[in-house]
């Protein structure tokens, strides 16, 4: 049974990224890696509530430091882009672990509130330091190239590479979540004071967590900056920290690929929408995530899931009587 | 000499202004299945989370094995050998009954902050794990959720999980609570058997349990410490009765005395 799980696992992942490949050829390449980078920003969010249950509301900084690094490195420095890329991520990891020994002690909303806060400050610093270029931000950051070989000024070779990065990005959390810390992060999401009481130091496996979420982030912060090649504060803005709530839940909290999909949902529909309705996306958004709540209350990736275990539970219940 | 593994001086604990826990001198001999009792409020659990450092105490030392651990954090001392239950049930309720065990064990591997490393990994466990639920009677629930089991099941799963540890002292909160009387008598020979080679303090309302299995008595009342001794001296004493007596809710000890 576990054999056939896997191969099932197996199918969908093929599948999904062939659906992923094929993107270029039905739409434009920028819409896509913008879709992939926002997706893996949900799930390196989605790593913390879903996995940890902890809900971060100032992950916009992860994001907006790893881009401005990222940005500055390619810019000033003039460094190669995966160098700059990895210092980008380095660096919103670092922040993480800062704000994750502030706040990682408390609990629920206070929890939020304290990123929140932080999250905050930082977009102060952001908008005064003399390196992030204030109100404009940093401009006509350069792709570069990889490994001096490939150029990525063509959309369509940069889609690939974003979609490399992505893919690795999320293999990094789905193997987070099934490691043996991941088996201890579940166990903290479903009784944190029974797993205290087995001997853990709960807030140290919390703060790795957070370190990761935020590297992961940040991650896909820097590979936002290749796409759109600036990076203003409008990566740091609260705003983004509710969008990726949004994202997330509306894509299923707590499955691997769910917020990806909710990512999805989310900048298509601000695309598609901008145009036609103006500022009268963010009711529809609006709307859509009410409906989600009350009614697909697992979001699009949960549903499905329950979908599918209903019809695979029901085949095998099937196959046990006719047995 | 007398060889107490966990010890109590002046214990205390005051809530703004309310004193829970109040001067508490405990004494548990190693070996022993110690049953701390006395009526709701009394401030059993209290005590509990004091001696696992749940809380921290207003006043007052504990000391285990003659070590002070007053001021270690809970993680801490559970790793030094007191691992407790909780009066409400606490198993991982999304995890099947092996996982539940499993995550206390993997501890022990030293592989709990390996987030690259795959969880097949902790696959050499299972065989000891399912070891520890077949001890407990539940080896064909191996592969259950824990929210799917019934709930006499359930405390049995946290004894599990708590025994997975090989504690030196168990603390367990009212582990009958709330059972049928088949259950009941399962639990009570569950703790007899599990304690051997340890110490077990426990709260417990069943008085068919504490005079069927404990060693020795500290009976409870408004946080201080009213009675100790055997089952045939506690159950004499006359302070003791009328604590009881005064708690309507206790109905089960009067009748038992
Ligand atoms: N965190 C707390 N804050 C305030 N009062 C508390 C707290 N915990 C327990 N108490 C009070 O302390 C007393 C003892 O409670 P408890 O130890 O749970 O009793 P028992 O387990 O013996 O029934 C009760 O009156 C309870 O209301
Ligand atoms: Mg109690």
């Amino acid at each position: 049974m576990t054999e056939t799980f896997l191969t099932i696992n197996r199918v969908r992942i093929v599948v999904l990224l062939a659906l992923a490949m094929a993107v270029p050829f039905v739409t434009y390449p920028v819409l896509g890696m913008t879709v992939l980078c926002f997706g893996l920003f949900a799930c390196s969010f989605n790593l913390l509530l879903g996995y940890t249950g902890l809900l971060s509301f100032g992950h916009a900084t992860f994001l907006g430091t790893a881009a401005y690094v990222t940005a500055h490195a390619l810019k000033a420095w003039e460094l190669p882009t995966l160098p700059s890329l990895a210092l980008g991520a380095g660096a919103a990891a670092l922040l993480g672990a800062v704000f994750g020994l502030i706040a990682i002690r408390r609990h629920g909303i206070y929890f939020a509130m304290v990123t929140l806060a932080l999250a905050q400050m930082m977009f102060f610093v952001f908008l005064k330091a003399p390196f992030t270029g204030g109100e404009d931000g940093l401009q006509g950051v350069p792709r570069g190239s990889l490994f001096g070989l490939i150029d990525l000024s063509d959309d369509t070779t940069l889609y690939y590479v974003v979609l490399a990065i992505v893919v690795f990005g999320l293999w990094v959390i789905h193997r987070a979540i099934h490691s043996p810390f991941g088996e201890v992060l579940k166990a903290i999401r479903e009784n944190e004071a029974r797993v205290t009481s087995l001997g853990y130091d709960v807030a140290r496996y919390k703060l790795l967590a957070f370190v990761l979420s935020a590297g992961l982030a940040g991650l896909a912060g820097a590979t936002k900056v290749l796409v759109f090649k600036f990076a203003t504060l409008a990566d740091v803005h609260w705003h983004v920290s509710g969008e990726v709530v949004l994202m997330t839940l509306l894509g299923g909290v707590g499955t691997v690929i769910g917020p990806m999909l909710g990512a999805g949902v989310v900048v298509v529909l601000q695309n598609e929408l901008a145009d036609k309705v103006g500022s009268f996306v963010t009711i529809i958004i609006g709307v859509i995530f009410i409906l989600c709540v009350l009614i697909f209350r697992r979001g699009i990736a949960g549903e499905l899931n329950e979908l599918r275990r209903r019809v695979l539970g029901d085949a095998r219940s099937g196959s046990a009587d006719g047995g | 000499m007398d060889d107490f593994v966990l010890q109590t001086y002046g214990m205390t604990k005051e809530f703004k202004g309310f004193t829970a826990v109040n001067r508490v001198d405990l004494n548990v001999r190693r070996g022993h299945i110690h049953a701390l009792i006395g009526p709701n409020g009394a401030g059993k659990t209290t005590c509990f989370n004091l001696l696992t450092k749940f809380l921290e105490p207003t006043h007052g030392r504990i000391l285990f094995n003659g070590t002070d651990i007053t001021d270690e954090k809970p993680a801490q001392v559970a790793r030094r050998g007191i691992v407790r239950s909780f009066q409400i049930s606490a198993v991982f309720p999304h995890l099947t009954a092996l996982q539940n065990v499993r995550v206390a064990m993997q501890r022990g591997l030293g592989t709990s902050l390996h987030f690259w490393r795959s969880n097949r990994s902790l696959d050499c466990l299972n065989d000891q794990a399912v070891g520890i639920l077949d001890l407990v009677g539940l080896k064909s629930f191996a592969g259950m959720a824990a929210v799917e089991m019934p709930y006499g099941r359930k405390r049995a799963l946290e004894i599990a999980t708590t025994l997975a540890l090989d504690p030196e002292v168990m603390l367990l909160d009212e582990p009958t609570q709330g059972m049928g009387h088949e259950d009941v008598d399962r639990v009570m020979d569950l703790i007899k058997r599990v304690s051997a080679n340890r110490t077990i303090l426990m709260v417990e309302h069943n008085m068919k349990v504490v005079a069927g299995i404990s060693d020795a008595i500290t009976v409870l009342a408004r946080g201080a410490v009213l009675a100790e001794g055997s089952y045939a001296e506690v159950s004499d004493d006359p302070r003791v009765i009328e604590a009881y007596m005064g708690s309507a809710a206790n109905d089960e000890l009067v009748e038992a005395l």
